[in-house]
Protein backbone atom coordinates (compact mmCIF):
# COMPACT_ATOMS: atom_id res chain seq x y z
CA UNK A 1 0.00 0.00 0.00
CA UNK A 2 1.42 3.47 -1.07
CA UNK A 3 2.07 6.58 1.35
CA UNK A 4 -1.23 8.31 1.49
CA UNK A 5 0.12 12.40 0.41
CA UNK A 6 -3.13 14.01 0.37
CA UNK A 7 -6.57 13.10 2.86
CA UNK A 8 -9.60 14.91 2.85
CA UNK A 9 -12.67 14.28 5.37
CA UNK A 10 -15.90 15.64 5.72
CA UNK A 11 -15.11 19.08 3.86
CA UNK A 12 -17.68 21.40 4.66
CA UNK A 13 -17.83 25.17 2.48
CA UNK A 14 -20.29 27.59 2.01
CA UNK A 15 -20.30 31.40 0.69
CA UNK A 16 -22.99 32.62 3.81
CA UNK A 17 -25.53 30.48 2.86
CA UNK A 18 -24.90 29.14 -0.10
CA UNK A 19 -23.61 25.37 0.40
CA UNK A 20 -20.56 24.91 -1.91
CA UNK A 21 -18.78 21.39 -0.85
CA UNK A 22 -21.11 19.56 1.02
CA UNK A 23 -18.77 16.76 2.59
CA UNK A 24 -15.98 15.90 0.37
CA UNK A 25 -13.54 12.57 1.56
CA UNK A 26 -10.70 12.21 -0.40
CA UNK A 27 -7.28 9.96 -0.39
CA UNK A 28 -4.68 10.82 -2.86
CA UNK A 29 -1.64 8.38 -2.98
CA UNK A 30 1.75 9.20 -3.62
CA UNK A 31 2.60 9.46 -7.65
CA UNK A 32 -0.83 9.48 -7.85
CA UNK A 33 -2.27 11.60 -11.02
CA UNK A 34 -6.20 12.30 -9.92
CA UNK A 35 -8.04 14.48 -12.47
CA UNK A 36 -11.51 16.48 -11.12
CA UNK A 37 -14.03 17.29 -13.54
CA UNK A 38 -17.82 18.84 -13.57
CA UNK A 39 -19.74 21.22 -14.60
CA UNK A 40 -18.89 24.97 -13.44
CA UNK A 41 -20.28 25.71 -10.23
CA UNK A 42 -19.94 22.04 -8.84
CA UNK A 43 -16.96 22.97 -6.04
CA UNK A 44 -14.03 21.64 -8.02
CA UNK A 45 -11.83 24.89 -7.70
CA UNK A 46 -12.85 25.61 -4.72
CA UNK A 47 -11.67 22.03 -3.39
CA UNK A 48 -8.18 23.16 -5.20
CA UNK A 49 -8.36 26.07 -3.00
CA UNK A 50 -8.87 25.07 0.39
CA UNK A 51 -6.15 22.26 0.04
CA UNK A 52 -3.91 25.39 -0.57
CA UNK A 53 -5.43 26.87 2.45
CA UNK A 54 -6.67 29.32 -0.13
CA UNK A 55 -10.17 29.57 1.19
CA UNK A 56 -11.45 29.05 5.03
CA UNK A 57 -13.53 26.26 5.06
CA UNK A 58 -16.24 25.37 7.95
CA UNK A 59 -16.28 21.83 9.10
CA UNK A 60 -13.61 18.98 7.96
CA UNK A 61 -10.03 17.70 7.50
CA UNK A 62 -7.34 18.32 5.51
CA UNK A 63 -3.89 16.47 5.66
CA UNK A 64 -1.02 17.17 3.67
CA UNK A 65 1.97 14.48 4.03
CA UNK A 66 0.17 13.58 7.37
CA UNK A 67 0.19 17.30 8.95
CA UNK A 68 -3.28 18.70 9.65
CA UNK A 69 -3.49 21.50 7.47
CA UNK A 70 -5.11 25.28 8.25
CA UNK A 71 -7.06 24.88 11.44
CA UNK A 72 -6.38 23.44 14.66
CA UNK A 73 -8.89 21.51 17.25
CA UNK A 74 -12.32 20.04 16.74
CA UNK A 75 -15.88 21.27 16.69
CA UNK A 76 -15.90 24.56 19.27
CA UNK A 77 -12.48 24.04 19.97
CA UNK A 78 -11.14 24.36 16.02
CA UNK A 79 -9.09 27.49 15.60
CA UNK A 80 -7.13 28.65 12.47
CA UNK A 81 -3.31 28.73 12.86
CA UNK A 82 -1.46 31.43 12.74
CA UNK A 83 -0.36 32.72 9.25
CA UNK A 84 3.33 31.94 9.79
CA UNK A 85 2.21 28.35 10.36
CA UNK A 86 0.02 28.12 7.32
CA UNK A 87 2.22 29.71 5.09
CA UNK A 88 4.74 27.16 5.75
CA UNK A 89 2.24 24.48 5.13
CA UNK A 90 1.24 26.47 1.62
CA UNK A 91 4.66 25.59 0.39
CA UNK A 92 3.86 22.16 0.85
CA UNK A 93 1.52 21.92 -2.08
CA UNK A 94 2.44 23.52 -5.70
CA UNK A 95 0.07 25.10 -7.39
CA UNK A 96 -0.62 26.56 -11.06
CA UNK A 97 -3.64 28.75 -11.87
CA UNK A 98 -5.80 29.20 -14.57
CA UNK A 99 -4.66 32.98 -15.36
CA UNK A 100 -0.65 32.08 -14.41
CA UNK A 101 -0.24 34.64 -12.11
CA UNK A 102 3.40 35.48 -12.59
CA UNK A 103 4.91 38.01 -10.49
CA UNK A 104 4.78 40.93 -13.24
CA UNK A 105 7.85 42.97 -12.07
CA UNK A 106 10.30 39.96 -12.19
CA UNK A 107 11.60 37.72 -14.85
CA UNK A 108 11.01 34.24 -16.07
CA UNK A 109 14.19 33.25 -13.57
CA UNK A 110 13.76 35.76 -10.58
CA UNK A 111 10.40 34.13 -10.66
CA UNK A 112 11.27 30.67 -9.76
CA UNK A 113 13.96 32.26 -7.64
CA UNK A 114 11.87 34.42 -5.53
CA UNK A 115 10.26 31.04 -3.34
CA UNK A 116 13.09 28.97 -3.23
CA UNK A 117 15.26 32.18 -1.33
CA UNK A 118 12.72 33.57 0.85
CA UNK A 119 10.96 30.28 1.72
CA UNK A 120 13.75 27.71 1.34
CA UNK A 121 16.06 29.68 2.46
CA UNK A 122 18.53 28.91 -0.26
CA UNK A 123 21.13 30.90 -1.05
CA UNK A 124 20.94 32.27 -4.42
CA UNK A 125 23.79 30.67 -6.41
CA UNK A 126 22.18 27.28 -5.48
CA UNK A 127 18.48 28.78 -5.94
CA UNK A 128 20.05 30.20 -9.49
CA UNK A 129 20.92 26.45 -10.50
CA UNK A 130 17.61 25.21 -10.07
CA UNK A 131 15.68 27.85 -12.03
CA UNK A 132 17.78 27.57 -14.97
CA UNK A 133 17.33 23.50 -14.37
CA UNK A 134 13.29 24.27 -14.14
CA UNK A 135 13.67 26.54 -17.07
CA UNK A 136 15.39 24.01 -18.92
CA UNK A 137 12.64 21.06 -18.38
CA UNK A 138 10.14 23.48 -19.27
CA UNK A 139 11.64 24.00 -22.74
CA UNK A 140 12.23 27.97 -21.75
CA UNK A 141 16.27 28.09 -21.15
CA UNK A 142 16.20 31.20 -23.54
CA UNK A 143 13.17 32.64 -21.70
CA UNK A 144 15.19 33.21 -18.55
CA UNK A 145 15.53 36.89 -18.54
CA UNK A 146 12.37 37.83 -20.01
CA UNK A 147 9.45 39.42 -17.99
CA UNK A 148 5.64 37.98 -18.28
CA UNK A 149 4.75 40.73 -20.61
CA UNK A 150 7.42 39.07 -23.33
CA UNK A 151 6.23 35.66 -23.07
CA UNK A 152 3.02 33.84 -24.83
CA UNK A 153 0.16 32.70 -22.77
CA UNK A 154 1.59 29.33 -23.21
CA UNK A 155 5.22 30.43 -21.78
CA UNK A 156 3.90 32.10 -18.86
CA UNK A 157 2.00 29.14 -17.63
CA UNK A 158 5.34 26.84 -18.06
CA UNK A 159 7.07 29.05 -15.92
CA UNK A 160 4.07 29.42 -13.56
CA UNK A 161 4.42 25.58 -13.46
CA UNK A 162 7.83 25.91 -13.02
CA UNK A 163 7.79 27.72 -10.49
CA UNK A 164 5.54 25.75 -8.08
CA UNK A 165 7.11 22.36 -8.96
CA UNK A 166 10.89 23.80 -8.13
CA UNK A 167 9.66 24.02 -4.33
CA UNK A 168 9.58 20.50 -4.45
CA UNK A 169 5.67 20.21 -3.27
CA UNK A 170 4.61 17.29 -1.50
CA UNK A 171 1.48 17.47 -3.85
CA UNK A 172 0.82 19.91 -6.72
CA UNK A 173 -2.25 21.42 -7.67
CA UNK A 174 -3.26 22.54 -11.39
CA UNK A 175 -6.28 24.76 -11.85
CA UNK A 176 -8.15 24.86 -15.39
CA UNK A 177 -4.74 25.63 -16.04
CA UNK A 178 -5.33 25.73 -20.11
CA UNK A 179 -8.75 27.44 -20.00
CA UNK A 180 -6.94 30.75 -19.98
CA UNK A 181 -5.05 29.87 -23.14
CA UNK A 182 -5.30 29.95 -26.96
CA UNK A 183 -6.24 27.05 -28.59
CA UNK A 184 -2.69 26.35 -30.27
CA UNK A 185 -1.20 27.08 -26.77
CA UNK A 186 -2.67 24.18 -24.87
CA UNK A 187 -0.66 21.22 -25.99
CA UNK A 188 3.04 22.79 -25.07
CA UNK A 189 1.62 23.11 -21.57
CA UNK A 190 -0.35 19.55 -21.31
CA UNK A 191 3.07 18.24 -22.65
CA UNK A 192 4.94 19.87 -19.46
CA UNK A 193 1.93 18.43 -17.00
CA UNK A 194 2.36 14.74 -18.98
CA UNK A 195 6.14 14.81 -18.70
CA UNK A 196 5.44 15.70 -14.36
CA UNK A 197 3.32 12.99 -14.24
CA UNK A 198 5.49 10.44 -16.17
CA UNK A 199 8.29 11.35 -13.35
CA UNK A 200 5.83 10.49 -10.03
CA UNK A 201 4.54 13.78 -9.06
CA UNK A 202 1.32 13.49 -7.19
CA UNK A 203 -1.20 15.51 -8.36
CA UNK A 204 -4.63 16.95 -8.37
CA UNK A 205 -5.88 19.09 -11.40
CA UNK A 206 -9.22 19.92 -12.03
CA UNK A 207 -9.94 20.34 -16.02
CA UNK A 208 -12.02 20.45 -19.04
CA UNK A 209 -9.39 18.76 -21.29
CA UNK A 210 -11.09 15.48 -21.50
CA UNK A 211 -8.75 13.87 -23.51
CA UNK A 212 -5.82 14.77 -21.45
CA UNK A 213 -7.44 13.73 -18.21
CA UNK A 214 -8.22 10.56 -19.78
CA UNK A 215 -5.10 9.79 -21.20
CA UNK A 216 -2.85 11.25 -18.35
CA UNK A 217 -4.85 10.21 -14.86
CA UNK A 218 -4.66 7.19 -12.81
CA UNK A 219 -7.97 8.07 -11.30
CA UNK A 220 -11.09 10.91 -12.37
CA UNK A 221 -13.70 12.56 -10.07
CA UNK A 222 -16.52 14.01 -11.27
CA UNK A 223 -17.83 16.76 -9.12
CA UNK A 224 -21.90 17.46 -8.81
CA UNK A 225 -23.26 20.46 -6.69
CA UNK A 226 -20.21 20.16 -4.00
CA UNK A 227 -19.87 16.27 -3.43
CA UNK A 228 -18.31 13.78 -5.39
CA UNK A 229 -20.66 11.89 -7.43
CA UNK A 230 -18.76 9.35 -8.92
CA UNK A 231 -14.82 7.88 -9.21
CA UNK A 232 -12.78 5.22 -10.83
CA UNK A 233 -10.13 4.44 -13.40
CA UNK A 234 -10.24 6.91 -16.38
CA UNK A 235 -11.24 3.59 -18.76
CA UNK A 236 -13.97 2.89 -17.22
CA UNK A 237 -15.79 5.82 -15.84
CA UNK A 238 -15.69 7.21 -19.45
CA UNK A 239 -16.89 4.08 -21.08
CA UNK A 240 -19.84 3.09 -18.31
CA UNK A 241 -20.56 5.90 -16.32
CA UNK A 242 -22.58 5.34 -13.54
CA UNK A 243 -24.89 8.10 -13.09
CA UNK A 244 -27.27 10.17 -15.67
CA UNK A 245 -25.42 13.44 -14.49
CA UNK A 246 -21.81 12.15 -15.63
CA UNK A 247 -23.57 10.56 -18.84
CA UNK A 248 -25.22 13.71 -19.66
CA UNK A 249 -21.72 15.39 -18.67
CA UNK A 250 -19.87 13.51 -20.98
CA UNK A 251 -22.24 13.78 -23.77
CA UNK A 252 -22.04 17.75 -23.35
CA UNK A 253 -17.93 18.00 -23.04
CA UNK A 254 -15.79 18.14 -26.19
CA UNK A 255 -13.42 14.98 -26.47
CA UNK B 1 18.09 108.63 -14.85
CA UNK B 2 15.54 105.16 -14.63
CA UNK B 3 12.76 104.92 -16.78
CA UNK B 4 10.22 103.87 -13.56
CA UNK B 5 9.48 107.81 -13.17
CA UNK B 6 8.11 107.99 -16.12
CA UNK B 7 6.13 104.53 -17.11
CA UNK B 8 2.89 105.59 -15.34
CA UNK B 9 2.55 108.71 -17.40
CA UNK B 10 0.65 108.09 -20.22
CA UNK B 11 -1.52 104.45 -21.38
CA UNK B 12 1.12 104.83 -24.15
CA UNK B 13 3.91 104.46 -21.58
CA UNK B 14 3.07 101.28 -20.30
CA UNK B 15 2.22 99.41 -23.59
CA UNK B 16 5.58 100.49 -24.65
CA UNK B 17 7.00 99.57 -21.21
CA UNK B 18 10.73 99.20 -21.88
CA UNK B 19 12.88 96.14 -20.46
CA UNK B 20 15.47 95.91 -18.36
CA UNK B 21 16.78 92.37 -17.23
CA UNK B 22 19.99 93.66 -16.25
CA UNK B 23 18.93 93.79 -11.93
CA UNK B 24 17.37 90.13 -12.45
CA UNK B 25 20.35 88.70 -14.36
CA UNK B 26 22.59 90.23 -11.33
CA UNK B 27 20.22 88.31 -8.47
CA UNK B 28 20.29 85.43 -10.50
CA UNK B 29 22.05 83.12 -7.71
CA UNK B 30 19.91 84.37 -5.20
CA UNK B 31 17.37 83.04 -7.47
CA UNK B 32 18.61 80.00 -8.55
CA UNK B 33 19.83 79.33 -4.61
CA UNK B 34 15.60 80.35 -3.69
CA UNK B 35 15.01 77.70 -6.54
CA UNK B 36 17.57 75.02 -4.68
CA UNK B 37 15.57 75.18 -1.40
CA UNK B 38 12.63 74.65 -3.13
CA UNK B 39 13.50 71.56 -4.56
CA UNK B 40 14.94 70.05 -1.50
CA UNK B 41 12.06 70.79 0.35
CA UNK B 42 9.93 69.16 -2.12
CA UNK B 43 12.08 66.55 -2.34
CA UNK B 44 12.04 66.36 1.75
CA UNK B 45 8.53 66.41 1.84
CA UNK B 46 9.06 63.89 -1.01
CA UNK B 47 10.60 61.15 0.88
CA UNK B 48 8.94 61.59 3.98
CA UNK B 49 5.17 61.80 3.00
CA UNK B 50 5.62 59.20 0.58
CA UNK B 51 6.66 56.95 3.86
CA UNK B 52 3.35 58.44 5.40
CA UNK B 53 1.17 58.02 2.54
CA UNK B 54 2.35 54.67 1.97
CA UNK B 55 1.23 53.80 5.93
CA UNK B 56 -2.01 55.98 5.57
CA UNK B 57 -2.95 53.87 2.32
CA UNK B 58 -2.57 50.60 3.91
CA UNK B 59 -4.78 51.93 6.72
CA UNK B 60 -7.64 53.02 4.03
CA UNK B 61 -7.70 49.39 2.84
CA UNK B 62 -7.06 47.91 6.24
CA UNK B 63 -9.96 45.42 6.95
CA UNK B 64 -10.51 46.91 10.51
CA UNK B 65 -13.06 49.78 10.77
CA UNK B 66 -11.45 51.81 13.26
CA UNK B 67 -7.92 52.14 11.34
CA UNK B 68 -9.73 52.93 7.75
CA UNK B 69 -12.01 55.67 9.39
CA UNK B 70 -9.12 57.48 10.97
CA UNK B 71 -6.69 56.99 7.79
CA UNK B 72 -9.75 58.36 5.25
CA UNK B 73 -10.03 61.29 8.06
CA UNK B 74 -6.24 61.72 7.72
CA UNK B 75 -6.86 62.32 4.08
CA UNK B 76 -10.63 64.07 3.65
CA UNK B 77 -9.20 66.77 6.40
CA UNK B 78 -5.87 67.53 4.86
CA UNK B 79 -6.73 67.44 1.70
CA UNK B 80 -9.54 70.01 2.10
CA UNK B 81 -7.73 72.27 4.19
CA UNK B 82 -5.66 75.30 2.62
CA UNK B 83 -2.01 74.38 2.53
CA UNK B 84 -1.30 78.14 3.42
CA UNK B 85 -3.50 77.77 6.46
CA UNK B 86 -1.61 74.78 7.59
CA UNK B 87 1.61 76.35 6.93
CA UNK B 88 0.38 79.86 9.26
CA UNK B 89 -0.72 76.97 12.06
CA UNK B 90 2.67 75.39 11.78
CA UNK B 91 4.57 78.17 12.29
CA UNK B 92 2.50 80.68 13.91
CA UNK B 93 -0.69 78.75 16.09
CA UNK B 94 1.89 75.79 17.22
CA UNK B 95 4.04 78.22 19.51
CA UNK B 96 1.12 79.36 21.00
CA UNK B 97 0.56 75.65 22.39
CA UNK B 98 4.52 75.64 23.18
CA UNK B 99 5.29 73.67 20.48
CA UNK B 100 7.87 76.26 18.36
CA UNK B 101 9.43 75.33 15.22
CA UNK B 102 11.80 77.36 12.89
CA UNK B 103 10.32 78.46 9.64
CA UNK B 104 12.05 75.70 8.02
CA UNK B 105 10.89 72.93 9.95
CA UNK B 106 7.17 74.18 10.28
CA UNK B 107 7.04 74.77 6.33
CA UNK B 108 8.80 71.37 5.28
CA UNK B 109 6.14 69.41 8.64
CA UNK B 110 2.99 71.41 6.97
CA UNK B 111 4.38 70.12 3.18
CA UNK B 112 4.98 66.63 4.51
CA UNK B 113 1.59 66.35 6.01
CA UNK B 114 -0.36 67.67 2.90
CA UNK B 115 1.75 65.65 0.22
CA UNK B 116 1.16 62.42 2.15
CA UNK B 117 -2.76 62.93 1.87
CA UNK B 118 -2.26 63.35 -1.58
CA UNK B 119 -0.16 60.18 -1.96
CA UNK B 120 -2.02 58.29 0.22
CA UNK B 121 -4.63 58.66 -2.30
CA UNK B 122 -2.44 57.44 -5.50
CA UNK B 123 -0.97 54.72 -3.11
CA UNK B 124 -4.95 53.56 -2.27
CA UNK B 125 -5.80 53.27 -5.96
CA UNK B 126 -2.31 51.03 -6.99
CA UNK B 127 -3.19 48.56 -3.81
CA UNK B 128 -6.06 47.80 -5.48
CA UNK B 129 -4.91 47.70 -8.57
CA UNK B 130 -2.46 44.93 -7.46
CA UNK B 131 -3.74 42.31 -9.14
CA UNK B 132 -5.24 39.91 -6.78
CA UNK B 133 -3.89 36.74 -8.35
CA UNK B 134 -0.21 37.73 -7.64
CA UNK B 135 -0.72 37.65 -4.17
CA UNK B 136 -2.21 34.82 -4.27
CA UNK B 137 0.64 32.91 -6.30
CA UNK B 138 2.82 34.47 -3.33
CA UNK B 139 0.30 33.11 -0.47
CA UNK B 140 0.63 29.62 -2.82
CA UNK B 141 4.62 29.56 -2.59
CA UNK B 142 4.76 30.12 1.45
CA UNK B 143 5.21 33.63 1.22
CA UNK B 144 4.39 35.31 4.65
CA UNK B 145 2.39 38.25 4.97
CA UNK B 146 4.91 40.84 5.66
CA UNK B 147 7.08 38.97 2.62
CA UNK B 148 4.38 39.17 0.24
CA UNK B 149 3.90 43.09 0.42
CA UNK B 150 8.07 43.60 0.45
CA UNK B 151 8.90 41.54 -2.54
CA UNK B 152 5.27 41.52 -4.04
CA UNK B 153 2.68 44.46 -3.40
CA UNK B 154 5.05 47.50 -2.82
CA UNK B 155 7.54 46.65 -5.70
CA UNK B 156 4.09 46.46 -8.32
CA UNK B 157 3.04 49.49 -6.38
CA UNK B 158 5.54 51.47 -7.25
CA UNK B 159 5.56 50.85 -10.44
CA UNK B 160 2.25 51.36 -10.68
CA UNK B 161 2.21 54.62 -8.82
CA UNK B 162 5.27 56.10 -10.49
CA UNK B 163 3.79 58.69 -13.15
CA UNK B 164 1.26 59.57 -10.86
CA UNK B 165 4.26 59.89 -7.51
CA UNK B 166 6.19 61.98 -10.46
CA UNK B 167 3.04 64.38 -10.44
CA UNK B 168 2.61 65.04 -6.86
CA UNK B 169 6.84 65.68 -6.78
CA UNK B 170 5.42 68.90 -9.52
CA UNK B 171 2.75 69.88 -7.37
CA UNK B 172 4.96 69.77 -4.26
CA UNK B 173 7.84 71.54 -5.72
CA UNK B 174 5.09 74.49 -6.73
CA UNK B 175 3.47 74.70 -3.77
CA UNK B 176 7.12 75.51 -1.89
CA UNK B 177 6.35 78.91 -3.23
CA UNK B 178 3.94 79.60 -0.26
CA UNK B 179 6.64 79.16 1.99
CA UNK B 180 7.52 82.71 0.95
CA UNK B 181 4.67 83.35 3.75
CA UNK B 182 6.60 82.98 6.40
CA UNK B 183 9.88 83.88 4.99
CA UNK B 184 11.86 81.00 3.72
CA UNK B 185 14.25 82.16 1.25
CA UNK B 186 13.02 80.06 -1.90
CA UNK B 187 12.15 81.02 -5.01
CA UNK B 188 9.27 82.90 -4.81
CA UNK B 189 10.21 84.93 -1.36
CA UNK B 190 13.60 85.87 -3.32
CA UNK B 191 11.86 87.14 -6.40
CA UNK B 192 9.45 88.87 -4.13
CA UNK B 193 12.77 90.41 -2.33
CA UNK B 194 14.13 91.42 -5.91
CA UNK B 195 11.02 93.56 -6.51
CA UNK B 196 11.09 95.76 -3.31
CA UNK B 197 14.38 96.22 -4.51
CA UNK B 198 14.73 96.97 -7.93
CA UNK B 199 10.84 97.78 -8.88
CA UNK B 200 11.67 95.36 -11.91
CA UNK B 201 8.29 93.76 -11.18
CA UNK B 202 7.73 92.71 -14.71
CA UNK B 203 10.98 91.27 -15.97
CA UNK B 204 11.60 89.68 -12.31
CA UNK B 205 8.18 87.54 -12.13
CA UNK B 206 8.72 87.03 -15.91
CA UNK B 207 12.09 85.49 -14.85
CA UNK B 208 10.76 83.83 -12.06
CA UNK B 209 8.09 81.86 -13.91
CA UNK B 210 10.32 80.78 -16.37
CA UNK B 211 12.55 79.03 -14.09
CA UNK B 212 9.57 77.39 -12.43
CA UNK B 213 8.34 76.26 -15.84
CA UNK B 214 12.23 75.04 -17.14
CA UNK B 215 12.41 72.95 -13.61
CA UNK B 216 8.83 71.43 -14.02
CA UNK B 217 9.38 70.39 -17.40
CA UNK B 218 13.14 69.00 -17.14
CA UNK B 219 11.42 67.21 -13.76
CA UNK B 220 8.71 66.02 -16.00
CA UNK B 221 11.47 64.75 -18.54
CA UNK B 222 13.71 62.67 -16.21
CA UNK B 223 10.43 60.77 -15.01
CA UNK B 224 9.28 60.13 -18.13
CA UNK B 225 12.31 58.89 -20.00
CA UNK B 226 12.57 56.62 -16.20
CA UNK B 227 9.78 55.65 -16.79
CA UNK B 228 10.31 54.93 -20.77
CA UNK B 229 13.52 52.89 -19.88
CA UNK B 230 11.70 50.66 -17.10
CA UNK B 231 9.13 49.92 -19.37
CA UNK B 232 11.33 48.84 -21.99
CA UNK B 233 13.25 46.85 -20.17
CA UNK B 234 10.31 45.05 -18.66
CA UNK B 235 8.45 44.76 -21.75
CA UNK B 236 5.34 46.73 -21.23
CA UNK B 237 5.69 48.62 -24.63
CA UNK B 238 7.07 47.95 -28.12
CA UNK B 239 11.14 48.59 -27.95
Amino acid sequence: MSETVLSIKGLVKSYGAVPILRGIDLDVSRGEVVSIIGSSGSGKTTLLRCINLLEEYQDGHIEVAGETIGYSGDGRQRKPLTERTRARQRALTGMAFQQFNLFPHMTAQANIMLGLVKVRGMARAEAEKIAADWLDRVGLSHRRDHYPKQLSGGQQQRVAIARAIAMSPQLMLFDEITSALDPELVAEVLEVVRELAGDGMTMLLVTHEMRFAHDVSNRIIFMDQGRIAEQGPPKSLFRKPGTERLTAFLKNSSF
Amino acid sequence: MPPEAEVGDHWNRIMGYTFNFTPVWQSLPDLLRGLGLGLGLALASLAVGMALGLAVAFGMVSRQGGLRRLASGYVTFLRNIPLLLLIYFAFLGLPQLGIRLDKYTAFAGSLTLYGAAYMAEIFRGGLQAVPHGVVEAGRAIGLRPLQIKLYLILPILFRTTRPALGNAYISLFKDTSLAAAIAVPELTFQARKLNLETFRIVETWLVTSLLYVLTAVAIANLLRYLDWRANRREGRTAP
